[in-house]
């Protein structure tokens, strides 16, 4: 659509569209704004945008309070412990996928799709018997592995669709050049798949960085997540609206960062391939 | 050393047959080119030979060793791929050694050869850009460089000149001719172009649907071309096939004759036909004549430059020693 | 590219992933489908004996049944035909020329990467709250009488949140299927005379009825299973206990398994149905 349009059209578009997605984010913008009132000026009326005095106390409140640090150490320990296994157990899968089609790829590929598509309540108590009687409820072990199954058909899936770009002829000729089955992965397929890993690998992490039936259901003090940590904001401590915004923008301040950066792969990550 | 030798090798992808039973022995240094039109086998044939693909029954012997079930690693086969297959996070320079770091070959033997292939190659400036900042030909002659340095019994090329440009195809089917030379190794070159089966090969493998047509060397598939199939295939323009009364007034059911071999005259001859079109190229004329009752249209080349335009009228007198013929079966007779 | 050998190197790879998955489906599955057949209170006797398809009968005859229902319905529906509509409006308006449209389109993508309890406990508290909340301070302003938002209009505020968690899934997708539309087909059929409502009727609209397709598919998945919005909001008070949140209630809170079980073999299936034409959209992409 290389066609020129008015500069009036192009203003009109701009105002509208910036309006809009300044609305869109006032929510997470209010948040961060809030995390550094005093408690008086987050709940004043009329509400105060930034002619207030800034101050950092909140977070400090909040560090102190709930062993923000411990809940954050889950967090980072579930996400990336859960991604990074899950990208363990796919490459291989979807280097067979990708490189060694049958005539059951599409299916297996399908049905790891809808193992997905599991409602988690549908078997919530089973797995909850399960970490009970293997005495790993409320451990990060547990929520690492119950993540990693969770997001492992996404895996799977983002990786398949990157793996399929690249080139048979470059595997074969590192098969002809006298490479392993291990070195032709190692040196060449991932090596060369590394955006592609790396995007499946952010998105991955986000995904199980936000997950909030299993880490809500499954953990208690130990093992407890951000999400969990947040959760506890809910009565009535949740009507200290600083400490809550200041608790809020530490447990998405760093996603949010990683999820601009892999908006171009939430689409065909999120839907599959189905739109790219 | 290279001899290759494939003893009633088939290949079957699930239900159909892509190669029936299938002979063919290729002698130790010798440049054997496998033509034929597109789904012809013929690079599902190299693929066997390399052991990228299983056979299905059959036996492949490379200097007399059962290789049937040999990992294409082990089979001491280089190939060159279509697309080059470079791997493009690595530089020439690594490209080049890796096949030498999979064998387990030391540093400074890599090191040796590696620079030996770039000077012989014209790559010595390239060696440390990565493959996406090379030309298409300076890619081609990485994967050459790559192939060479493994020192195989016999280098695969898959339809290596078919991404270049028509100018630069020429300069390197040039320098593969010489790199054969100097080298003396085996090489089977897989191409649809029989211009560069021709130009290139000491031994064509024509193939349709599989089957071998005719193995020879190039002039006796354009002498003594054994099918209909294999006469129409070799040979540009296409040599003219004929049928009907003309072609059993020489006792054939189809009589060929090759534009070449057909004199031209405007006032008499053997056959009377009128010019469609009329190609000059200087050096010679292609002339495609019409209403000849002998086919839809015969074609003709002459050396030089000769006056004709659409709409003359003209005569055509073939070489009568020249003439091939073949049976109803589309066999060649003698 | 196959060989014997490749072929049986490539099962080995696959296994690992295979029999985990396998495994994560099956094993609490046949676990949710035996309780789901038993008397099962582990707080009050325990294992009791099979019951036949009491529980089943029991879940869909208990007076929470059709109202969880009806709440599933209103924030399922609600949520869909929101993020759906403003989806595809603020796809094309982001689609249009215009400065900084990078900005605009992290701006609007970003609540997506929220976790779900900071969302629902934001809303909840800072906007929602009938006294500090900021729609609070709104009405005031304009003199009325602030909204006791999650309890008086309890399912109305559960569809607001989600769908603002949701609005960039769809709008996301939604754009990356306008980019795909060829210019020129928009071009042609303005040389042809079709006015802008009439080329969005013929044109656009048809083109981005697959990713409409797609986008309600997974969303109404996910949609189902939400569960930390109501957690942390109303705790299924107030009219919002969705058929998942009486699931968790029933294993969970008051530790009636075989109940709870049965419910959830009935979301399952309910799950199921929606996925099946999931899957058949995404597999036909899969042959192309």
């Amino acid at each position: 659509m290389a066609r020129a349009v008015t500069q009036q059209r192009k203003i009109i578009n701009t105002t509208a569209a910036w309006g809009i997605g300044l609305l869109i984010f006032f929510p997470i913008l209010w948040t961060i704004l809030t995390s550094f009132k005093t408690e008086a000026t987050a709940i004043a009326d009329p509400p105060v945008f930034l002619a207030f005095d800034w101050t950092l106390e909140n977070y400090s409140a909040v560090m102190e309070r709930s062993n923000y640090a411990r809940f954050l150490w889950n967090s980072i320990i579930i996400a990336g412990g859960s991604t990074i296994l899950g990208i363990i157990v796919a490459v291989p899968a979807a280097w067979s996928m990708a490189f060694v089609p049958s005539k059951r790829t599409k299916d297996i590929l399908l049905w790891m799709l809808s193992t997905k598509m599991l409602p988690a309540v549908g078997v919530l108590y089973p797995i909850y018997l399960i970490c009970i009687k293997l005495g790993v409820l409320d451990s990060r072990g547990a929520l690492v592995i119950i993540l990693m199954l969770m997001n492992l058909p996404i895996i799977v899936w983002m990786l398949y669709t990157y793996f399929k770009e690249i080139p048979g002829e470059i595997l074969e000729a590192a098969r002809m050049d006298g490479a392993t089955l291990k070195e032709e992965i190692l040196y060449i397929l991932t090596p060369m798949a590394i955006p592609g890993i790396a995007s499946t690998l952010l998105l991955n992490f986000i995904l199980a960085w936000n997950e909030a039936f299993w880490t809500l259901n499954l953990t208690a003090a130990k093992a407890a997540p951000l999400t969990a940590f947040i959760a506890s904001y809910s009565s009535p401590e949740g009507l200290f609206f600083a400490k809550l915004s200041a608790a809020s923008t530490m447990a998405i301040a760093p996603i949010l960062i990683l999820g601009w950066f892999s908006q171009k792969q939430l689409v065909s990550g999120l839907t599959f391939g189905a739109v790219k | 050393m290279g001899q290759i030798k494939l003893n009633q090798v088939t290949k079957s992808f699930g239900d159909v047959q892509v190669i029936p039973p299938l002979d063919l022995t290729i002698e130790d240094g010798e440049f054997t080119v496998f033509v034929g039109p597109s789904g012809c086998g013929k690079s599902t044939l190299l693929r066997l030979i390399a052991g990228l693909e299983d056979i299905t029954s059959g036996h492949i012997e490379i200097d007399g060793a059962d290789a049937t079930y040999v990992p294409p690693a082990k089979r001491g086969l280089a190939m060159v791929f279509q697309s080059y297959a470079l791997y493009p996070h690595m530089s020439v320079r690594k490209n080049i050694a890796f096949p030498m770091k999979m064998a387990g070959i030391d540093e400074a033997e890599q090191n040796r050869r590696i620079e030996g292939a770039a000077k012989a190659l014209n790559l010595t400036d390239y060696l440390d850009r990565k493959p996406g900042q090379l030309s298409g030909g300076q890619r081609q002659r990485v994967a050459i460089g790559r192939s060479i340095v493994r020192e195989p019994a016999a280098f695969l090329f898959d339809e290596p000149l078919s991404n270049l440009d028509a100018a630069l195809r020429v300069g390197m089917r040039l320098e593969i001719s010489e790199l054969h030379e100097r080298l003396k190794t085996t090489m089977i070159y897989v191409t649809h172009d029989q211009v560069e089966a021709m130009t290139m090969a000491d031994k064509i493998v024509v193939l349709r649907a599989g089957f071998i047509e005719q193995v020879g060397s190039p002039l006796e598939l354009y002498h003594k071309p054994r099918n209909e199939f294999v006469a129409g295939f070799i040979g540009s323009p296409k040599m003219n096939l004929i049928k009907g009364a003309e072609a059993e007034k020489h006792d054939a059911a189809t009589i060929g004759i090759r534009p070449e071999h057909t004199a031209v005259s405007k006032t008499e001859g053997m056959w009377k036909g009128v010019v469609g079109v009329a190609e000059h190229l200087g050096s010679d004329t292609f002339i495609h004549v019409h209403d000849t009752g002998l086919a839809d249209m015969v074609t003709v080349r002459i050396t030089g430059d000769i006056q004709a335009k659409h709409g003359d009228t003209i005569y055509l007198t073939p070489q009568l020693d020249q003439l091939h013929k073949f049976d109803a079966q589309g066999l060649r007779v003698d | 590219m196959a060989t014997k050998h490749s072929r049986s190197a490539a099962r080995l790879m696959m296994a690992p992933a295979v029999i985990l998955l396998l495994g994560w489906m099956l094993v609490p599955l046949i676990m949710t489908l035996m309780f789901s057949f038993k008397k099962y209170l582990p707080l009050r006797g325990g294992d009791l004996g099979w019951v036949g398809f009491e529980n089943y009968v029991r879940f869909v005859s208990s007076s929470a049944f059709w109202p969880s229902v009806g709440a599933t319905l209103t924030i399922v529906g609600g949520v869909l035909l929101i993020t759906i509509f403003f989806g595809v409006l603020l796809a094309i308006l982001l689609n249009q020329p215009m400065w900084g449209q990078g900005v605009v389109r992290i701006l609007v993508i970003a609540p997506f990467f929220v976790m779900p309890t900071v969302s629902a406990l934001v809303w909840k508290n800072m906007f929602m709250d009938p006294v500090n909340g900021l729609f609070a301070h709104l009405w005031r302003f304009f003199g009325a009488e602030p909204i006791s938002w999650l309890s008086q209009a309890s399912l109305p505020s559960i569809v607001m949140i989600v769908s603002w968690q949701w609005l960039p899934f769809a709008t996301l997708i939604l754009l990356t299927a306008i980019q795909s539309l060829d210019g020129e087909q928009l071009e042609a059929a303005e040389m042809d005379g079709a006015p802008p409502l009439k080329r969005f009727g013929y044109i656009t609209l048809p083109h981005l009825s697959r990713a409409i397709t797609i986008v309600l598919l997974i969303q109404t998945i996910f949609l189902l299973a939400i569960f930390a919005e109501i957690f942390v909001t109303t705790g299924g008070a107030f009219g919002t206990r969705t058929l998942t949140y009486l699931i968790f209630q029933r294993v969970l809170e008051s530790q009636n398994v075989g109940l709870g079980s049965a419910g959830g073999v009935y979301a399952i299936i309910l799950a199921n149905i929606v996925a099946i034409f999931l899957m058949r959209i995404v597999g036909k992409n899969l042959d192309a």
